[in-house]
C-alpha cells in the first residue's frame, strides 16, 4: 500500500494561479462561495451529515490509501467544512489542497452518494469546490488547457476544423482497404443518427473512428458525422467548474445534431461526455433532459445485435471481463446493454466483484486523468483496489467503454503489471462480426 | 445543588411550562426548517424537477430495510446498532406507559403502549448502542477524522436522556433527582432537534428522496 504522504506535486497551474491571485479577488470569490453554502442544497447537505463514515468504504481512493484524508467525507471536510468553520477566510495553503482534493483525489464518480445513508451528493459538493477554484484561477495546468481549448475551438483538443474533416478522411481511406465502397458521410441533413466522438479520438485514437464507422456501415445504418463545431462531445469544461464553457459547448454539440436534423445522437464510447448531456450540460441550457435523443453506443452495439442487424460469426475464447464506467452505468443504467452484448460475443465473460452500478471508478475520471502526467503516479496509487478487481477476476481482456477508464486502466495494468490487456467494445465486436460477402474487398 | 435537582418546584416546571416550551419549539421550529428547506430546495431548479415519489418511497423502503442496501450489508454490526437504536430512540418515548400516563393525567388521552419490561430493553439498547457509537468516534479512524465536538453533544444529549429515565424508572439513587434530570435532557433533545444535525431525522427524507430521484429517474439504477 502506498503512503498517502508520499506525493508531493507541484503544479504549474495551480501555483500560478495562486501567485496571480489578488486578495481582493480572494475575498470576492470566497463571500459569494461562502453565501451559496449557506442556502440550497448545500445547506441542507451540511446540516444533514451526521459524520458517520459510512461513505469511505465507498472510495477508491480511501480503500487503496486506508487514510481518511481520502474519505468523500474527509474531503468535505477539509473543503468545504473548513470554508465554513472559517467563514471564508482562508490562505493560500488551503486553496492550493482544496484545488489539490477536488481535482485530483475526487473523481466526481457518485458512489459515495449512493453508500451514503442519506444520500449526500458528495460529487456535487466537489465539483463545487471546482467551481470555487476555477473562479479563484487555480486549476491544474493540463486540465485548464482542455478547458481553453473548449473555449476557443469547441472542441477539446485544438484540434482545428481540417484537421478533423481531414482525420475523418483518412480514417475513410483506412477502411475502404478492408470494407468495399467504405464512407463515412459528412453532414448528411435527415440522417438516423449523429455519431460523435470525443476530441482525443482525432488525436490520439483515430481507429477508433474508422471501427465505429465501419460497423455502422456493416450494419447498413443511415448515420453522419458533423464537419462543423459541435462533433465534439467531450467537455473537460464541467469538471474545471467553468460551467459557461460547458454551456457554449453543449449548445454547440445539440445544435450541430439539430442544424443536421437527425433522429438521434449516439455517443463514442466515452463516459464523462455522456453524464454532460444528460446531467450536467442540459441543466445548464435549462433542458430537464436532453433536446433530442442520445444513446451511448453500447446502447446501438445492443440495439444492432438484438436485431440482428450485426451477425456474431465467432466468440471471442480468451476470459474477458467488463469494467462498468461511472458515468454510463451508475450514471446511465447502461450495464445491462453491455452485458447482453458480452455474452453474444464472448465465450468466457467474467464479473468484477464489485460490478455494475456498484463498480469501483477507474481513478481517472471525472477530469483526473486530463490533471496531466505529473498526478499520473498518485492517481495510480489512489487506485490500488482496481488493480486487485481486476487480477481477482484471472480474465485476460477487460473491456473498458469509456476513453477515461480506458487510458486510466492501461496506467493501472503497466504499473501493477497485470496480465491482461484493456479493449474498447467496438474492437472486440469487429473481431467477431460477419462482414458481408458484397462488403469484403477483393485482393 | 442535589436539593434543587430533586426538589418539587423543578419536577413543576419542567413538567409544566418547560414541556409545553419543548414541544412547541420542537414542532414549530421543525415545521419552519421544513419549510425553509422546501422553499431553499425549490429555489434550486434542478431539485424538484427530477423528484418522483415512486424512486424516493423505494429508496426509503430499503435504506429502512436491515440489510436492505449494500452498505448495510458491509457494515453489518454498524447496520444492527443503527437500527435498534434508531427503533428504540422513537418508539420508546412514545409508546411508554409512563409517558402515556402523564398525557392521559393532563388530557384525558391515551395509546398504545408497550410492556414496561420490551422499554426496559429497548432503553438498554438505546444506552450500549451510545457506548457503540462513541466507540465508532474514537477507535475508528475514517470516523474520528471527522468527529467534532458537537458530535459528542448530540449522542451525550441521547445517551443521559435514556440513562436517568433508566435509572428514574428503577428507582437507583434518588428518583426524584434523576426523574427531574431525565425531564431536563428529554426536553433538551427536543428543543436540539431543530438546531442541531439531529434535524437528520427530518432531512433524511430531503436528501434521501432526492438522490433516488437522480439515480432513478435519470440515471435509471438503484441507489442501494
Amino acid at each position: 500500500m502506498a503512503e498517502a504522504t508520499q506525493f508531493n506535486v507541484v503544479d504549474p497551474g495551480i501555483e500560478e494561479g495562486l501567485e496571480k491571485l489578488t486578495e481582493k479577488r480572494k475575498n470576492e470569490v470566497l463571500s459569494k462561495f461562502v453565501s451559496i453554502l449557506k442556502k440550497g442544497r448545500f445547506d441542507v447537505y451540511v446540516n444533514t451529515c451526521i459524520h458517520c463514515g459510512l461513505c469511505s468504504d465507498a472510495c477508491h481512493w480511501y480503500q487503496s490509501f486506508k487514510d481518511p484524508i481520502y474519505s468523500p467525507v474527509g474531503k468535505v471536510k477539509q473543503t468545504i467544512w473548513e470554508i465554513l468553520r472559517r467563514d471564508g477566510k482562508v490562505d493560500r495553503d488551503f486553496i492550493r489542497r482544496a484545488a489539490e482534493i477536488a481535482y485530483t483525489e475526487c473523481n466526481l464518480c457518485k458512489r459515495c452518494s449512493m453508500y451514503c445513508p442519506f444520500g449526500i451528493d458528495i460529487g456535487y459538493m466537489m465539483n463545487m469546490v471546482r467551481r470555487l477554484c476555477h473562479l479563484l484561477g487555480v486549476v491544474p495546468l493540463y486540465l485548464q488547457d482542455t478547458c481553453n481549448s473548449h473555449a476557443v475551438t469547441i472542441n477539446q483538443m485544438w484540434v482545428k476544423e481540417d484537421e478533423w474533416i481531414d482525420t475523418v478522411f483518412w480514417q475513410e481511406d483506412e477502411g475502404q482497404g478492408e470494407i468495399k465502397n467504405f464512407y463515412i458521410p459528412f453532414d448528411k441533413e435527415g440522417a438516423d443518427i449523429m455519431f460523435s466522438v470525443i476530441g482525443p479520438e482525432p488525436k490520439f485514437k483515430p481507429q477508433l473512428i474508422q471501427e465505429v464507422a465501419t460497423l455502422m456501415y456493416i450494419a447498413g445504418i443511415d448515420f453522419t458525422f458533423p464537419s462543423f463545431d459541435g462533433w465534439d462531445n467531450s467537455d473537460m469544461a464541467m469538471y474545471v467548474g467553468d460551467f459557461e464553457t460547458c454551456e457554449r459547448i453543449k449548445r454547440a454539440h445539440f445544435e450541430a445534431a439539430m442544424r443536421l436534423k437527425v433522429k438521434k445522437i449516439v455517443m463514442c464510447e466515452c463516459g464523462h461526455a455522456f453524464r454532460s448531456v444528460y446531467d450536467v450540460g442540459n441543466r445548464f441550457l435549462g433542458w430537464k433532459a436532453h433536446p433530442i435523443p442520445v444513446i451511448h453506443a453500447i446502447q446501438l452495439y445492443y440495439e444492432l445485435l438484438k436485431s440482428g442487424r450485426l451477425k456474431v460469426v465467432k466468440k471471442i475464447k480468451e476470459p474477458v471481463t467488463l469494467h462498468d464506467p461511472c458515468n454510463v452505468v451508475r450514471g446511465r443504467g447502461v450495464g445491462k446493454y453491455a452485458r447482453y452484448v458480452l455474452e453474444q460475443i464472448c465465450e468466457n465473460f467474467i464479473e468484477m466483484t464489485p460490478n455494475n452500478e456498484h463498480n469501483f471508478c477507474c481513478a481517472a475520471g471525472g477530469g483526473v486523468i486530463n490533471c496531466g502526467p505529473i498526478w499520473r503516479g498518485k492517481r495510480v496509487a489512489g487506485n490500488s483496489v482496481k488493480a486487485d478487481q481486476i487480477k481477482r477476476t484471472g480474465a485476460k481482456i477487460v473491456v473498458t467503454p469509456c476513453h477515461n477508464c480506458h487510458s486510466g486502466i492501461a496506467d493501472i495494468i503497466e504499473t501493477y503489471k497485470l496480465d491482461v490487456k484493456n479493449v474498447f467494445l467496438v474492437e472486440l465486436l469487429l473481431q467477431v462480426v460477419e462482414i458481408p460477402d458484397e462488403l469484403k474487398v477483393e485482393y | 445543588m442535589l436539593e434543587l435537582l430533586g426538589s418539587d418546584s423543578l419536577y413543576k416546571f419542567l413538567r409544566g411550562p418547560m414541556c409545553w416550551v419543548a414541544f412547541i419549539l420542537f414542532f414549530v421550529c421543525s415545521i419552519y426548517k421544513i419549510i425553509r428547506y422546501t422553499k431553499q430546495l425549490s429555489q434550486e431548479k434542478v431539485v424538484f424537477a427530477y423528484v418522483k415519489p415512486q424512486y424516493a418511497l423505494k429508496s426509503y423502503f430499503y435504506w429502512f430495510l436491515p440489510f436492505g442496501t449494500r452498505n448495510w450489508r458491509l457494515h453489518p454490526y454498524m447496520n444492527i446498532f443503527t437500527f435498534l437504536f434508531h427503533i428504540s430512540l422513537i418508539f420508546v418515548p412514545i409508546f411508554l406507559s409512563a409517558h402515556n400516563l402523564l398525557i392521559y393525567e393532563s388530557w384525558g388521552i391515551s395509546w398504545w403502549t408497550i410492556p414496561d419490561k420490551l422499554a426496559d430493553i429497548a432503553t438498554i439498547i438505546v444506552i450500549i448502542s451510545c457506548f457503540f457509537f462513541l466507540g465508532r468516534r474514537i477507535f475508528i479512524k475514517e470516523v474520528n477524522y471527522v468527529t467534532y465536538l458537537s458530535d459528542y453533544f448530540i449522542l451525550a444529549i441521547v445517551f443521559f436522556t435514556f440513562l436517568t429515565g433508566f435509572l428514574a424508572y428503577h428507582q437507583i439513587y434518588t428518583y426524584k433527582i434523576f426523574l427531574n434530570l431525565h425531564i431536563l435532557f428529554g426536553e433538551i433533545m427536543l428543543i436540539s432537534i431543530p438546531f442541531t444535525r439531529l434535524f437528520h431525522m427530518w432531512s433524511f427524507f430531503f436528501t434521501r428522496g432526492y438522490i433516488a430521484s437522480e439515480f432513478g429517474y435519470v440515471r435509471k439504477v438503484k441507489d442501494w
